[in-house]
């Protein structure tokens, strides 16, 4: 066991830190999701790999309630997302509960989604004085200890048009982390990178998992799951074909289905 | 051969530069000359014209003309901040999913945007023809008495700047990347967070060249308010022409007014533009003062060498 920085909150033991019963998600008459069951356990990193259009995306965003789901339920530690269960009625969360939910889910976009108006400090410092109300001198030490972390201790007063595609993905976890969440969402967060720029986003997200945070990364960095991953998880057309531990069902897929995927990736 | 050795010292002689005829553009003279042609000749007619422009630099400064165009700056920078307010307000509301909101902000733009803001001007003045008495608990007086000049050119011109207003506030909400809202949601952030936090600042980079041009519009609109008693330029300027006669010189007088204040205005309103375009883009152009001053510096420190010397 690796030591668990101070950035890292430290999950409730016992119950999965993600549980997925029936989820199904639907646009008008497109069936996004039909049907997803799984598990993530606390201070795992879950990969989810399929073509494009698979659904994984769509179950990610459900995750923190970006999208609403169809049917299924769908809990992140012990609670339930965007519902409140009282007997068997279900009440929407209003949007302020919402907001609540989400303060412990990070996530990170493909296309990093920083706030171009602010510095890169500004933008890791923003949530917890906006959201929780933390002085900004507080905010602001945690920021620049973040921003280091990431390897950008140099660059807090840059804007992220003044930073390169690895350097800005580095800046979008330094603000997720800054809300010290529990969970950690990854939107193939390399997709958008430069071949060159891959690792250094990859490395920061390896320490992450060293450090024993929960983390579901949507990915086509096939090596950064077989290193990194603890559960695998290959969906396509919106359910789960295979799932296992990475190395093997990277190298020993079973179902037809994986194996043509598999052979076109690696 | 010692070439790169021996350049060094010695005073590097530049290379010929190249010496070419110019390709000719005779169609720019032809131009020049046809657009002065044209100014001289109305230039003649004005001054051959049967006014009286002795008297125009005289009243420039006159102390009726100065209160009249203060007049009309004030009155056009309150109606444009009740606009740009009510505009916000009613453009939030056109995009909220609550149905009721967006059908009254609909119906406020189609109606405000819809009717001559001359009409609007003049039923606020006579609004005591509807609601003879005002009563707000608190508060009640006759509305002939609340309703004053200024009262009814600030709603009249206000309400109708806000209708605009909110549809060009609209466009620049509608203009940032769906990804901003995300990643605030996805941070915890609020609807109202987000909206003032994320979405706003970046939406003013689209808003205000457009409010700009609202705002020019306003100076120069303001004068409708003389059908309500405002004594803005044009009121006055009148006032004046009434006993002096001199009608066509007090409108000259006026509208060299209203290109001096909208030229000052055009200047702050670069200023405000680039104070926006933060983070857009990854050096800003200098301003044309700092321009002026590297220059200046340039100049100076061409010519402090030959003082040292």
């Amino acid at each position: 066991m690796s030591g668990i920085s101070k950035d890292v909150a430290q999950p409730a033991s016992g119950r999965p830190m993600v549980r997925a019963e029936g989820v199904h998600k639907s646009f008008g008459t497109a069936h996004i999701l039909k049907g997803i069951d799984l598990e993530v356990n606390p201070r795992e990193v879950f990969c989810l790999i399929g073509p494009s259009g698979s659904g994984k995306s769509t179950f990610l965003r459900c995750i923190n309630h970006l999208e609403k789901i169809s049917a299924g339920r769908l809990w992140v530690d012990g609670s339930l997302v965007g519902y409140r269960q009282s007997g068997d009625k279900l009440y929407e969360l209003k949007e302020k509960e919402v907001a609540t939910q989400r303060r412990d889910i990070g996530m990170v976009f493909q296309r990093f989604n920083l706030f171009p108006h602010m510095t890169a400090l500004e933008n890791v410092m923003e949530a917890p004085v906006q959201v929780k109300g933390e002085s900004k001198a507080v905010a602001r030490e945690r920021a620049g200890r973040l921003l280091s972390r990431v390897g950008l201790g140099d660059r807090t007063g840059h804007y992220p048009a003044q930073l390169s595609g690895g350097q800005q993905q580095r800046v979008a976890i330094a603000r997720a982390l800054a809300m010290e969440p529990k969970l950690m969402l990854f939107d193939e967060p390399t997709s958008a990178l430069d071949p060159e720029l891959v690792g250094e986003v990859l490395d920061v997200m390896r320490s992450l998992a060293e450090d024993g945070m929960t983390m579901i990364v949507v990915t086509h960095e096939m090596g950064f799951a077989r290193e990194v991953g603890d559960s695998l998880v290959f969906m396509d057309d919106g359910v789960v074909v295979e799932a296992g531990h990475p190395r093997e069902v990277l190298t020993n897929p079973q179902h037809d289905r994986t194996k043509s995927f598999l052979s076109k990736v690696l | 051969m010692t070439d790169i050795v021996d350049k060094v010292p010695t005073p590097s002689v530049p290379p010929e530069q190249i010496k070419a005829i110019p390709v000719r553009h005779y169609g720019r003279w032809v131009a020049g000359a046809v657009v002065i042609a044209i100014l001289v000749l109305i230039g003649i007619a004005f001054s051959n014209a049967d006014i009286n422009y002795g008297i125009i630099p005289d009243y420039i400064t006159d102390g009726t003309i100065l209160s009249g165009a203060w007049h009309t700056l004030y009155i056009s920078v309150l109606a444009m901040v009740l606009g740009l307010v009510l505009g916000v307000i009613l453009a939030v509301m056109r995009m909220s999913s609550n149905p009721v909101t967006s059908t009254v902000a609909w119906f406020y733009v189609w109606f405000f945007r819809g009717t001559p803001v001359l009409v609007q001007l003049l039923i606020w003045y006579n609004i005591a023809l509807v609601f003879p008495v005002l009563n707000l608990g608190f508060y009640k007086d006759e509305m002939n008495q609340v309703m004053t000049p200024f009262l009814a050119a600030l709603l009249g011109l206000g309400l109708n700047e806000a209708a605009y207003m909110s549809e060009i506030v609209r466009a620049g909400i509608q203009s940032v990347d769906e990804g901003q809202t995300e990643a605030s949601h996805a941070l915890g952030m609020t609807q109202g967070k987000t909206l003032r936090r994320v979405i706003l600042p970046q939406a003013m980079r689209v808003i205000v060249p457009p409010t700009g041009n609202e705002y020019i519009n306003m100076l120069k609109t303001s004068s409708l308010a003389y059908v309500v008693q405002f004594n803005e330029l044009i009121k006055r300027a009148q006032d004046i022409s009434s006993t002096s006669l001199a009608v066509v010189e007090m409108y000259f007088v006026a509208s060299i007014w209203y290109l001096m204040l909208t030229s000052v205005f055009s200047i702050g309103q670069y200023y405000l533009e680039r104070r926006y375009a933060r983070g857009s883009s990854r050096s800003l152009p200098p301003t044309p003062l700092q321009r002026l001053r590297k220059n200046l510096r340039q100049f100076g420190s061409f010519r402090r060498p030959e003082v040292a010397r």
